[in-house]
């Protein structure tokens, strides 16, 4: 069974996020693989491991930056990958386009991503290449198996642990908490680099979408601050609570 | 055409909270509102929906809506866009409201704009404004095209008491079995008589400060005293002292409750990035140095577990 991984390049999580010229500066900002796609990479490689995924590839739409995403994967355990040349300012949208022409090319059974990309993402891109597939999609799963041309996927649901089972080829999207990603060992990150990466250009089409604007939240400012004995503390935030914030207590 | 519409989630006939939200706040407005519901014997809700401003609630009631699939639901909305025009449509940021919407999107070709906390509608343009970077930043983004497609985040706009007509336009089924392409094998509902985190007004958390489940103990009944959500940091959540649908942060959940308490917590940024926009903030550390009370509203340096059980005596005077 083929399996793609798509992965997204971001911003480290720990990244302060600035402005520059009206646009989010990357000046000085560690990246990394969206956490949620890392995670997608390590479900692939535990599905090749178990014998039931033959060959993973692993594909990215944007800048030239995004081959380190690509060869961190490669260096984990994919075995090849693809760059789709974008220009970095394609919406949901057109990236799902872009993706899915070179996806369909690749015709896999299973696409695993992550359900939502931790800088701009927008929980769509999964979804639309599903629809431009024609593919059903299984959104944010904790774990999956593929048996019978058939994946049955557990989801956090709103409200409670739902098993869905749907037919290959798939779309699937990960949540965090599916597996702890490995560390891509010294052979890996050697092997890496002997491993193919084809690059091809993106599908142009128009964006749907207009940023009109980026700003930057109001900063939060620090409030009251207490430093004395655990009963004082405990009554000043008891009186505060309830005249302040007028908290129902049940 | 037709004005707003929102779709309405509901499971069971329970109808969720942010579905009255977005009603209400488009009611502000001049345009008309309506409540799209899809299930099975749903027709009864419309006087709900009404109460909350929906002037029209349009109905598509068949066992093939009897619970929520991706497929059938997006065939029966496309089919009823194409019938009825609508300027904009409105989902919650939800499991199933991204899912629909998205998935919509990319049938009618449009665009979308996801996990909305501001919305301006008017004359059929929609300018929205996008929480990215986990909160970090803030992005206006102008929908273009029509229908304007946009989901919601629960709990920014207050429910209010402006009624609507509620005038039900039954709409015919356009869904077939042919559209549905997952099956739902089971579902387990987290048994919790707390509130749900991501509508919670309360939310009380417990950090690696806890130091294990009778700290944790101490969180939950401070939530209970309150009648609010409990979550975590990540690192009581790795620890298996909470569920991990209850992390807070980043890579959790983003909660926007009136009041936030952070209990042992350190306030680590992608901690920050999923309460830090709470209306109040209180934390309770006893590291006077924790970047949790760089954004906390009233910030006690003491110890936990002496605190929680004096506050809470405190607060039931
Ligand atoms: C990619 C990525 C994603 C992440 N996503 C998330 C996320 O979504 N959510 C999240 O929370 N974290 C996330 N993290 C982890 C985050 O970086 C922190 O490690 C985590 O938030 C720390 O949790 P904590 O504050 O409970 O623990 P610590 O940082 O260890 O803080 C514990 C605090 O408890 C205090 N304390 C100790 N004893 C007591 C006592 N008796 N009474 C009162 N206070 C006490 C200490 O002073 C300290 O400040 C993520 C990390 C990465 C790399
Ligand atoms: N430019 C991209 N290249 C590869 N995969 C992407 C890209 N954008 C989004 N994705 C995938 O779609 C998921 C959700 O992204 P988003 O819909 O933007 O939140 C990500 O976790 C990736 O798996």
């Amino acid at each position: 069974m083929k399996v793609i991984v798509c992965v997204k390049q971001t911003f480290d999580t720990e990244a302060k996020i600035e402005l520059k010229d009206g646009k989010i500066s990357d000046a000085g900002i560690n990246l990394i693989i969206n956490p949620y796609d890392e995670v997608a990479v390590e479900g692939a490689i535990q599905l090749k491991e178990k014998g039931v995924a033959t060959e993973i590839v692993v594909i990215t739409a944007g800048s030239d930056k995004g081959m380190d995403a690509i060869r961190t994967a490669l260096a984990m355990g994919a075995d090849r990958g693809i760059l789709v040349k974008q220009d970095t300012g394609a919406d949901e949208y057109a990236r799902a386009v872009a993706l899915a022409a070179a996806i369909k090319a690749e015709n896999p059974e299973l696409v695993l991503a992550g359900h939502v990309a931790a800088d701009d993402g927008s929980s769509q891109v999964p979804t639309r290449i599903a629809e431009i597939l024609g593919f059903p999609h299984v959104n944010v799963i904790t774990n999956i198996d593929i048996a019978g041309g058939k994946a049955t996927c557990t989801t956090e649901a709103d409200g409670g642990t739902a098993v869905i089972e749907v037919a290959i080829p798939a779309v699937v999207s990960s949540q965090v908490s599916w597996n702890e990603p490995r560390y891509p060992s010294m052979k890996g990150i050697m092997q890496a680099k002997k491993k193919p990466v084809a690059t091809v250009d993106a599908v142009a089409v128009d964006n749907k979408i207009k940023i009109v604007e980026v700003s930057l939240p109001a900063a939060k400012t620090a409030g009251i601050k207490i430093e004395d004995d655990a009963d004082v503390c405990a009554t000043k935030l008891a009186d505060w609570m309830k005249n302040t914030v007028k908290v129902e207590v049940k | 055409m037709a004005g707003t519409w929102v779709f309405v989630e509901q499971k069971d006939g329970n109808i969720r909270k942010v579905t009255f939200e977005m009603l209400s706040e488009l009611k502000k407005g001049g345009d008309e509102v309506s409540a799209v519901v899809f299930g099975k014997g749903v027709e009864g809700l419309a006087p709900e929906l009404a109460k909350f401003g929906a002037d029209k609630v349009y109905v598509a009631d068949d066992a093939i809506f009897a619970s929520y699939n991706t497929g059938a639901f997006v065939a029966q909305m496309a089919a009823m866009i194409k019938e009825f025009s609508p300027n904009a449509l409105l989902f919650a940021h939800s499991f199933n409201g991204r899912d629909m919407a998205s998935r919509l999107a990319q049938k009618l070709d449009a665009g979308l704009a996801t996990d909305a906390v501001a919305a301006d509608i008017s004359a059929g343009k929609g300018i929205f404004t996008r929480s990215i970077y986990a909160g970090k930043a803030l992005a206006k983004v102008e929908v273009t095209g029509s229908p304007v497609l946009a989901t919601i985040r629960p709990g920014v706009w207050e429910v209010g008491s402006t009624a609507g007509a509620g005038a039900v336009v039954k709409a015919a089924v356009a869904a077939t079995a042919g559209d549905v392409y997952q099956v739902e094998k089971s579902f387990a509902a987290t048994v919790s008589a707390r509130p749900d985190l991501a509508e919670a007004a309360v939310v009380v958390s417990g950090g690696r400060g806890c130091k294990g489940p009778d700290g944790i103990k101490l969180v939950e009944q401070l939530a209970d005293l309150l009648g609010a959500a409990v979550g975590g940091s990540r690192a009581s959540i790795d620890s298996g002292w909470l569920g991990h649908e209850l992390q807070v942060g980043q890579t959790g959940k983003v909660v926007l409750p009136n009041l936030y308490v952070a209990c042992g917590i350190s306030g680590a940024i992608q901690h920050l990035a999923g309460m830090s926009s709470s209306k109040f903030i209180a934390a309770i550390n006893t590291d006077t140095e924790a970047p949790i009370f760089n954004v906390s509203d009233f910030g006690v340096v003491s110890d936990l577990f002496k605190v929680i059980p004096i506050l809470v005596s405190e607060l039931k005077k």
